[in-house]
């Protein structure tokens, strides 16, 4: 009886470590003052880069699930060829690093390099990736590319926990695709989306690699471009700790309350799992 | 009857083959027209294509000369020398990237190893004792869960560097033994999986608890181990932001940090293009291989949840 407790305990504990250490970074800016944080907060580029990374989640987490649920969908319908194939080369970008991925797609948004932006001037296009306006959506591309495969296999998992006499029911009762669709499937695999939804969420709120591995290559992307990125370039560019933690502490808070926030809206309306 | 019937029961058969012991298979899919059939491959092949692309950039990319790699059409063969380039990846700077490939394999498979068996203990724990404060400890977990890892990353380097670790390999290895949602995992799927009968019998003849979660409770939640291994492994494979912090020596980095150093500097140093995309490749290859080979794996752990009624 004791040993595994030990080890609840000892897992716990560090599991406590973890938000220890994000208590340390908390509380030692405290002891300097809270002005690391008015400091944060009173910094137009820091808060701006707050709301990009919103921006960012507002956008690319709906397009994100609903490719994930599209495509699970497509896949569970099972009337498609090679469903094996494809199941795999959605998931296939999962198990590339977010930045191998980033310097993948830096290159194919490389003009000179990329087939893409090549192909594009063919056909008259003037494809800039990397510029003002449109880099936040070629990272989003990068993180959709990687992401969305991992997500549809979440879905597709509860797709195939659904007890199959429902089917037949819904058959039996002469319901078509769509209905089968929007009244038994997507109820029943509303937890995995909420499941995929919160670590989407979470995900691209401490976005940080792929902007920092486009950065030699757009100049659109400042040193404060992400909160992650801020708080790291004030950290190692100008050695401001206290600063760089209580910007951590920041992005943690907006995370948490995001994430429970989301949850609470969708548990008003049932719980999930 | 129809092509649609023979395809379903083909691939029934395959899955029972390979998933031993197969579940009831019951019918569940609805016939349809071919054209519809035609249309949902069709659209199930778009996204192929958006998915598989820059892989097949990078394998083509992978073969050329530095020269040929802006030279010449990003889609096409253009002498290829793979095996030049991936020597020179290997033997570059003394063979790094070897030692990188090591670093990786090391933080990724021991980290994993480590937090999968002290979360499937913490998780059983946590489902199948009663003590005080049991469900303040979960939530604890699960707001580690919520709690982003890079915004955990400053601080970490922060702790490590007051008690002298910070680029070494435990800097790294140490954050990478716990996993939070491996607990919440290993604590859904001990509820559905660890019949309290069972504990109760072994218990009766004489079990002492270490023995019936060594031999009989790790065994129960083999699925949930192997996903939870599965995704610690992948998850500090593919972490960038915590070794970026950790370490400055680079005999210490792995294959990511190594890789987006040479990419960062190849605007100086234009050989670091190829080597950054061969080196991109060979670590790339291997982990897509484990991936789709492991991939009843995923699934298998993916819905613990909902599994076993």
């Amino acid at each position: 009886m004791v040993l595994p407790l030990v080890y609840a305990i000892y897992e716990s504990v560090t599991g406590i470590q973890r938000s220890g250490a994000f208590g340390q970074g908390g509380s030692s800016p405290v002891f300097v003052g809270l002005d690391n944080y008015i400091t944060a907060l009173g910094a137009s580029a820091f808060v701006a880069s707050l709301g990009r990374v919103l921006l960012f989640a507002v956008v690319q987490v709906p397009v994100m699930i609903i490719l994930a649920t599209a495509l699970a969908l497509l896949l569970d319908a099972a009337s498609a060829w090679g469903v094996r194939f494809f199941r795999s080369a959605y998931f296939l970008p999962y198990g590339v690093p977010g930045v191998i991925a980033s310097i993948l797609w830096g290159f194919l948004y490389t003009p000179g390099l990329s087939p893409l932006v090549n192909f594009g001037s063919a056909l008259g296009l003037n494809l800039d990736f990397l510029g003002g306006g449109s880099i936040l959506w070629s990272i989003a591309n990068i993180v959709t590319w990687q992401y969305a495969g991992y997500n549809m296999l979440v879905i597709v998992a509860q797709l195939k926990s659904i007890d199959a006499d429902l089917f037949e029911a819904a058959s039996i009762d002469g319901a078509n695709a769509w209905q089968v669709i929007t009244r038994i499937k997507l109820p029943l695999i509303r937890p995995a989306i909420v499941l995929t939804t919160v670590f989407t969420i979470i995900g691209t709120i401490q976005l940080f690699a792929e902007p920092l591995v486009l950065k030699p290559l757009s100049s659109a992307i400042t040193s404060s471009f992400t909160p992650n990125l801020s708080a790291y370039n004030e950290a190692f560019a100008n050695n401001n700790y206290n600063l760089a933690a209580a910007e951590s502490v920041l992005l943690a808070l907006v995370a948490c309350a995001f994430s429970f926030g989301f949850l609470k809206l969708v548990t008003r309306g049932g719980s999930p799992s | 009857m129809t092509t649609t019937e023979r395809a379903y029961t083909g691939k029934k058969g395959k899955n029972q083959s390979s998933k031993q012991p197969s579940t009831v298979q019951k019918p569940r899919k609805i016939q349809r027209s071919p054209g519809w059939r035609i249309l949902v491959t069709a659209a199930l092949a778009v996204a192929a294509v958006y998915f598989l692309f820059p892989v097949y950039w990078l394998t083509i990319a992978a073969t050329k000369s530095t020269s040929s790699l802006f030279g010449s059409s990003g889609l096409a063969l253009d002498n290829p020398q793979l095996l030049t380039n991936l020597v020179n990846v290997v033997t570059y700077n003394g063979g790094i990237f070897g030692r990188w490939a090591l670093n990786s394999v090391l933080y990724s498979g021991v980290g994993a190893v480590v937090a999968t068996i002290c979360s499937l203990a913490a998780g059983y724990c946590l489902a199948k004792f009663t003590f005080r404060g049991r469900e303040v400890w979960f939530n604890i977990i699960l707001a580690g869960v919520m709690i982003p890892g890079t915004a955990l990353a400053l601080p970490l380097f922060l702790l490590m560097s007051q008690v002298g670790l910070v680029n070494t390999y435990w800097s790294v290895l140490l954050p990478s033994l716990v996993s939070p949602f491996g607990v919440y995992l290993g604590r859904i799927y001990a509820q559905a999986a660890v019949p309290d009968s069972l504990l109760e019998a072994s218990r009766l003849d004489g079990a002492g608890e270490f023995r019936i979660f060594f031999t009989l409770v790790l065994r129960l939640m083999m699925p949930a181990a192997v996903t939870i291994f599965l995704f610690q492994f992948i998850g500090i494979w593919n972490n960038f932001f915590l070794p970026l912090v950790m370490l400055s020596d680079q005999s210490l980095y792995p294959i990511t940090l190594g890789l987006v150093q040479w990419q960062s500097v190849s605007d100086r140093h234009p050989e670091l293009y190829q080597l950054a995309i061969g080196g991109a490749f060979l670590s790339v290859i291997p982990i897509m291989i484990a991936i789709v080979s492991l991939q009843r794996f995923w699934k298998a752990g993916l819905t613990e949840g909902s599994v076993k009624g």
